[in-house]
């Protein structure tokens, strides 16, 4: 195994150029788990920590540009207001240890199905950035899962950031484990409410190959709130909101649950969600709560 | 490969380290201090948190490569005798059955926070980074948030909040 170590982003770029087989690796929370217990062994390790700008985020426009080195822990400590579904869902990932290294680049690099970013992400529409020597590529969130912890990176490429748009109403993440803290999701909603455009994005985590929308979910929303009035969610648009998202879901049976509790779970989290994203509307949260 | 870093305020080099090899092993087996302990390996249990430039981390996660250049500092590093935090170290503790001990330390001992004892040195060190900063004793809620990373199989946890909440009392003047 060879331990690259790369000083600047260029020097990163160029060596990932010459040996697409790297295996990248920034809080290790996921790369060293593979090496420690040899469930695979890299050809060798690119470590990015070194390269200061990964650990930067920006507001560009409407979005903030979290660059790929950015933990979870100063993703909560610095864009709770900003990204509040990211932020919640960073919160339920692993323990105090595990935020103080792991990354949203590098959730989105795993790719696991159950990755507790992929749900908020999606829901308010990020975009990936993946940059090599060729270029840069902006990846829609939708398009970036292809199939179980498979992304849409080509070999050369790297994840540079990950552009968010910054909330524009009410954001929540919800997550299903058997206790607080060291969790992998058995399943996972998020919801954002975009009321300027009238939009209502979703997430579904841990409950399908990839995490995915549920566009049908998200179309019957748009169309059952009263945006107009603030009038009050309408328990049966509610459920049938649950209803509709547990339908997108394709969920298996395996150790952390069976397919038929993660599509009730899903349902249930789903109502739960959009309840407390409506309240927030109405009460004049445009935020949501952090 | 070597690594140069510093560990507990010494510069430190490891020779012939690994590429895949963790920054626990490269402490435990190379520059021998054995006090971050070795578990699960997958960041699950805690017993080897360490401080990374003074945030604290999982040893078993941080690739030996990756502490190139950087400060470690380790469960020995919080005793008086280990060096590193000395700066901030209570006073007083210099006879007696506990000297050498940090306060973090002494009140795991003073509380009966220790059983097996395998836990305690990953405890001790996220204990400390939650105590350092923080104003006066925290909230039950924020002490198991800090330390709901750290698996005790033993304790039931109430003595290890008992020493937390005692370590917090002491340094506030209330204890």
């Amino acid at each position: 195994m060879d331990f690259l170590r790369p000083l600047t982003w260029v020097d990163a770029l160029t060596l990932k150029a010459e040996r697409p087989e790297a295996t990248p690796i920034q809080g290790g929370t996921d790369v060293m788990v593979e090496i420690n217990l040899d469930k695979g062994r890299p050809a060798a390790l690119l470590d990015l920590t070194p390269i200061a700008e990964l650990r930067e985020w920006s507001r560009e426009g409407g979005e903030i540009r979290v660059g790929a080195g950015v933990t979870y822990s100063r993703l909560i400590a610095e864009l709770g207001a900003e990204l509040p579904g990211l932020a919640q869902a960073s919160r339920t990932v692993g323990s105090p240890q595990i935020r103080n290294r792991g990354t949203v680049a590098g959730n989105l690099g795993a790719a696991s199905p159950a990755g507790d970013s992929h749900p908020p992400l999606l829901a308010c529409g990020a975009v990936v950035e993946a940059e090599s020597v060729r270029g840069t590529r902006l990846i829609p969130i939708g398009e970036f899962y292809t199939g179980v912890k498979r992304n849409a990176l080509a070999p050369d490429e790297l994840i540079r950031a990950v552009r968010v748009p910054a909330a524009a109403g009410p954001q929540y993440f919800s997550k299903i484990g058997t206790r607080n803290a060291m969790v992998i999701a058995v399943c996972s909603f998020a919801v954002a409410l975009d009321p300027s455009v009238r939009r209502v994005g979703t997430g579904i985590g841990s409950a399908a190959p990839t995490p995915r929308h549920a566009p049908r979910a998200e179309d019957f929303a748009a169309g059952a709130l009263d945006w107009d009035g603030r009038g009050p969610l309408d328990p049966g648009a509610a459920r049938r909101f649950g209803e509709l998202v547990a339908a997108s879901a394709a969920p298996i049976d395996d150790v952390r649950g069976r397919a038929a509790y993660r599509t009730h779970a899903l349902a249930v989290m789903a109502r739960r969600a959009l309840g407390w994203a409506w309240d927030d509307f109405r009460a004049g949260d445009r935020r949501g709560s952090a | 490969m070597r690594v140069n870093l510093t560990v507990n305020g010494r510069p430190m080099t490891a020779d012939d380290v690994w590429e895949g090899e963790s920054l626990l092993y490269v402490l435990r087996e190379r520059l021998g201090l054995p006090g971050a302990k070795n578990a699960c390996e997958q960041g699950e249990c805690g017993s080897c948190t360490v401080y990374l430039d003074d945030t604290p981390v999982c040893a078993c996660l941080v690739a030996a490569g990756q502490a190139e250049g950087r400060e470690v500092v380790t469960v020995e590093g919080l005793a008086a005798s280990g060096g590193g935090l000395d700066g901030e170290l209570g006073g007083g503790l210099n006879s007696g059955p506990n000297s050498g001990l940090n306060d973090v330390q002494r009140a795991f001992v003073d509380a009966g926070a220790v059983q097996c004892g395998f836990c305690t040195p990953g405890l001790v060190v996220q204990a400390h980074a939650l105590l350092t900063g923080a104003d006066g004793v925290p909230p039950d809620a924020d002490i198991r948030e800090a330390l709901a990373g750290n698996l005790c199989r033993c304790t039931g946890y109430e003595k290890i909040l008992d020493a937390v909440r005692l370590a917090a009392a002491r340094r506030a003047g209330t204890a």
